[in-house]
C-alpha cells in the first residue's frame, strides 16, 4: 500500500528521464544486467586495452602491417566497408525527399541513423590506422593535396557525416523537447539531402577510385576503369541489404516502442527494398560483365584469381539477385530478408578483395598480409561500441515511432 | 607602366582572393607543374658494372643519418645479405641485390635499387596533403610536417619505394631516397651514393644527357645491353635509369608497368567531381517538383472530390 503511493508520486527527474530511461539509477543499471551487455562487457575488457597498446605502442607490435602491405582490415573492412553499408541512409533519403514515396517514410530515420553512426565509426576505426591521427584535419585546414582521390574521399566523407547528422538532428531535439530548433533542422533536410547525394555518388564511388593508382598492385579481374562505377552500384544494394537487415532487427528488438505495431507495413515495405536491391544486383552484374570485356580480362577467369571472382560475381551478386526476385514474385519476405544478408555478405567480400586477397596478389605468400589478432580485436570492438551507440540512441530517441507531441515531419 | 600597374593589381587580387578562400600560395594551380622539367638532374645506373660492394648503402646511410648503420668494412664483407631480394625499409632508403647472371653464373648482376624520382609520381598523386613534390632539379622530396600518416603513398608507388617507421608510436614519417636533394641543389653537388662508388657505375648529370648517353652505350657495345633504358618510359620516365645486360624482369624490375605516369590514371575520375556537384543537384530539384506537383494534384483531386460529394 505504502509502496504503491511511492510509485505513483515518484516523478523522474531530467538525467534519469532522458538518461536512465524514467528509471532511478538502481533500476537501470539492474535492467542492464543482460547476456548481451555480458558478451559487450567482455569484448570492451579485451578491446579497450588493446586500443591503448595500439596509441601507446604504435602500429609496428600491434599490427602486421608492413611496408609491401600498407594497408589493412582497419582499411579493408572497417572503412570499405563501413561505408559502402551506411550507404542506406542516402539510398532511403532520395527515395523519400526527393522522389517521394511515402511508404518509406518510416524507415528514414533509422536509416539515416545508422548511416551517421557507420561513418561515424568506420571515421574512429580509421583514426587508429593513420600514424599521426591527431593530424587528421590537416587535409581540410593546412595543406590540399587537390590531386589526390583520399583528398575528396577525406572532405567528403567529413561533410556528409554533417549531412547526416543534419537529418538526423530532429529527433535529437524532439527527444530534448527543443521546438523551435526542431523546426529550423527540418527545413534543412531537404537540402541535407540534396547535398548528400552529390557526396555520396563522389565519395562512394572515390572509395573505389583509390584503387585506380595501382594497377601493377591490384588483380586485372578487378582492377577496371569501372572501379568507381563498381563501388557505387555496390554500395547501393549493400546500404538497401543493410536497410532490409537493420529494420527487420529493430522492429523486433524495439516493437514495444511503436504504437499500433503493424508488422504488414514492414513487410510490404521490405518486398519493395528487396526488388530495388534485386535490379541494383542485376545491373552491377551487367556492369560486372562489361568490366571483364573492357579490361579483355577473361583469360583470367581459369585460375585461383578467378575462381574466386567467379565466386564473388555469380555467388553473391548474380544468384542473390535471382533469388531475391524469386522471394519477391512469391511475397516471401523472411526470405528476402535471408537474401540480404547474403548480400551484405557480398559486399564484405568485394570490399576485401580489392584492399586485402586480390592486393599485392604478384607477391609470394610469405610476404602477404594476414591481420594480427589486435587488428581483428580492435575492429570487433569498434563495431560492438557502435551496435551499442545505436542502442543507446533508439532507446532514447524517437526512432522508430512519432514522438506524440510534435506533427510528423512534411517535405 | 600600366601593364605593369595591371599585372600587378591582377596578383594583388588573386592572392587577395587565395588568402580569402585561405590557399596556401595558390597550391591549387599546381597540375600543370608535375610535367617533367626540362633540366631535371638523372642517375644513370649500367647494372654491368657493379661488383656489389655496397659502399653506396654505407654512404647513403651515412649522410642521410640513418639508424643500423654498421662499419664500413662489414658493408663489402657480409654477403649473407644477398640470399634473399631485400627492399627499402625506414632505416633503408637503398638496397643493393644479387641475381643470378644467365650468361655466366661466376658473375653474378648487382642491382642497386632506391626511388626513382618519376617525371609524374604515383606518390605526389596520392597524396592528400601535399606532402610529396617534384623539384625543379628532379628529386621527389617528402616534407614529414605535413604528412597524416595514411599510407597511400607506400600503396601508390609502383616501385614499391616509400617505407614506413611502423614502431615508431607517437611521429612516425614515410623514408625514401630523397636524391640528396640538399646536396644535388649546390653547385657540382653529386648524390652521396654516386660520389661513393668505386667503379662508377652510376653517372650523375642532366636526364636529357643521361639519355642520349644511355643509347649511345647500347650503340657502341650492342652484345653487352639490351636495347632498354629502364626509367626512360616506365611510368611516364623517371630521374634514375638503368641499363642492363639482360633483360629487366630477371633482375627484380617489373617489366609490366607500361608508360602511362601514375597520376593520369585518376584524373578523369577527378574531373567529374565538378559535374556531379552541377548536374545532381538540378535533377535532384527536378524530380523534387514531380514529386510536389504530383501531391498537390492529388490534394486537388481530394478537394474537388469532397466538393462534388458536398454539393450533391
Amino acid at each position: 500500500m505504502d509502496a504503491a503511493a511511492t510509485v505513483a508520486e515518484f516523478k523522474p527527474t531530467w538525467i534519469q528521464e532522458k538518461l536512465f530511461l524514467g528509471m532511478n539509477f538502481q533500476d537501470y543499471f539492474k535492467s542492464n544486467l543482460t547476456p548481451f551487455n555480458a558478451v559487450a562487457t567482455a569484448i570492451l575488457a579485451v578491446g579497450i586495452p588493446v586500443i591503448l597498446y595500439r596509441i601507446i605502442y604504435g602500429l609496428g607490435p600491434s599490427t602486421n602491417l608492413s611496408d609491401n602491405n600498407p594497408w589493412g582490415i582497419w582499411i579493408g573492412f572497417d572503412m570499405l566497408c563501413g561505408v559502402a553499408l551506411a550507404a542506406g541512409g542516402f539510398v532511403i533519403g532520395t527515395a523519400v525527399h526527393l522522389l517521394g514515396m511515402k511508404e518509406y517514410s518510416f524507415l528514414f530515420r533509422p536509416a539515416v541513423l545508422t548511416g551517421f553512426l557507420g561513418y561515424l565509426f568506420a571515421i574512429i576505426a580509421l583514426t587508429f590506422d593513420l600514424g599521426r591521427y591527431y593530424r587528421i584535419p590537416y587535409p581540410m585546414v593546412v595543406s590540399w593535396g587537390v590531386n589526390s582521390v583520399l583528398f575528396l574521399v577525406a572532405w567528403h566523407v567529413a561533410l556528409y557525416l554533417s549531412c547526416q547528422f543534419v537529418e538526423w538532428c530532429p529527433a535529437i531535439w524532439e527527444w530534448l523537447n527543443l521546438k523551435k530548433l526542431r523546426k529550423v533542422f527540418v527545413k534543412l533536410t531537404l537540402a541535407a539531402t540534396i547535398f548528400g547525394v552529390c557526396l555520396s555518388m563522389l565519395h562512394q564511388s572515390a572509395l573505389g577510385s583509390i584503387f585506380l593508382l595501382m594497377p601493377e598492385k591490384l588483380h586485372p579481374l578487378w582492377y577496371s576503369e569501372y572501379i568507381p562505377l563498381f563501388f557505387f552500384m555496390s554500395a547501393i544494394a549493400g546500404g538497401l541489404a543493410m536497410t532490409i537487415i537493420e529494420s527487420m532487427a529493430s522492429h523486433r528488438i524495439f516493437a514495444h516502442q511503436i504504437k499500433d505495431h503493424n508488422p504488414g507495413q514492414l513487410d510490404r515495405v521490405t518486398l519493395g527494398l528487396g526488388k530495388a536491391t534485386s535490379v541494383t544486383l542485376f545491373a552491377y552484374f551487367f556492369m560486372k560483365l562489361v568490366g571483364l570485356a573492357h579490361g579483355n580480362t577473361w583469360s583470367y577467369l581459369d585460375s585461383g584469381y578467378g575462381y574466386l571472382y567467379l565466386f564473388e560475381v555469380i555467388g553473391f551478386v548474380l544468384i542473390p539477385a535471382l533469388g531475391l526476385m524469386y522471394a519477391i514474385q512469391n511475397k516471401r519476405v523472411s526470405m528476402v530478408r535471408g537474401w540480404a544478408i547474403v548480400v551484405v555478405v557480398g559486399i564484405i567480400l568485394n570490399r576485401l578483395d580489392h584492399s586485402i586477397i586480390a592486393f599485392n596478389w604478384h607477391l609470394p605468400w610469405e610476404y602477404r598480409y594476414v591481420p594480427h589478432w589486435m587488428e581483428v580485436m580492435l575492429t570487433v570492438t569498434i563495431v560492438t561500441i557502435g551496435i551499442l551507440t545505436f542502442r543507446w540512441i533508439m532507446n532514447r530517441m524517437p526512432i522508430l515511432y512519432d514522438h506524440p507531441d510534435f506533427e510528423p515531419e512534411e517535405h | 607602366m600600366l601593364t605593369d600597374r595591371r599585372t600587378f593589381l591582377k596578383a594583388l587580387a588573386g592572392a587577395g582572393v587565395a588568402t580569402a578562400l585561405g590557399l596556401p600560395d595558390l597550391a591549387l594551380a599546381d597540375v600543370p607543374l608535375l610535367r617533367g622539367y626540362p633540366d631535371q638532374y638523372g642517375v644513370l645506373v649500367d647494372t654491368t658494372v657493379c661488383i656489389g660492394c655496397r659502399r653506396c648503402e654505407w654512404a647513403c646511410k651515412e649522410w642521410n643519418k640513418l639508424p643500423n648503420q654498421q662499419p664500413f668494412q662489414s658493408y663489402e664483407s657480409d654477403r649473407s645479405v644477398f640470399r634473399s631480394i631485400r627492399r627499402t625499409h625506414a632505416d633503408t632508403f637503398t638496397v643493393v641485390n644479387r641475381f643470378t647472371n644467365p650468361r655466366d653464373a661466376s658473375r653474378p648482376i648487382y642491382v642497386k635499387r632506391q626511388c626513382m624520382h618519376c617525371y609524374e609520381p604515383g606518390c605526389a598523386s596520392s597524396c592528400f596533403v601535399k606532402a610529396f613534390t617534384k623539384r625543379p632539379v628532379g628529386a621527389v622530396t617528402y616534407d614529414a610536417s605535413l604528412c597524416v600518416g595514411c599510407r597511400y603513398c607506400l600503396a601508390a608507388c609502383p616501385f614499391d619505394m616509400p617505407a614506413y617507421q611502423y614502431n615508431d608510436p607517437w611521429t612516425p614519417e614515410v623514408t625514401k631516397c630523397t636524391f640528396c636533394f640538399d646536396r644535388i641543389s649546390k653547385e657540382g653537388g653529386v648524390p652521396a651514393c654516386v660520389e661513393s662508388c668505386p667503379v662508377e657505375t652510376m653517372t650523375f648529370g642532366k636526364r636529357t644527357d643521361l639519355i642520349e648517353l644511355a643509347h649511345k652505350k647500347i650503340g657502341d657495345a650492342p652484345g653487352r645491353y639490351v636495347k632498354h633504358v629502364y626509367g626512360e618510359k616506365e611510368v611516364g620516365g623517371t630521374s634514375w635509369l638503368y641499363l642492363s645486360a639482360v633483360p629487366f624482369n630477371m633482375i627484380g624490375f617489373r617489366t609490366d608497368l607500361g608508360e602511362t605516369p601514375i597520376p593520369t590514371l585518376s584524373k578523369p575520375f577527378l574531373s567529374l567531381v565538378a559535374p556531379v556537384f552541377i548536374a545532381i543537384p538540378a535533377l535532384a530539384m527536378g524530380f523534387y517538383s514531380f514529386k510536389k506537383r504530383r501531391d498537390n494534384l492529388e490534394k486537388e483531386e481530394v478537394r474537388k472530390a469532397l466538393e462534388r460529394k458536398e454539393g450533391k
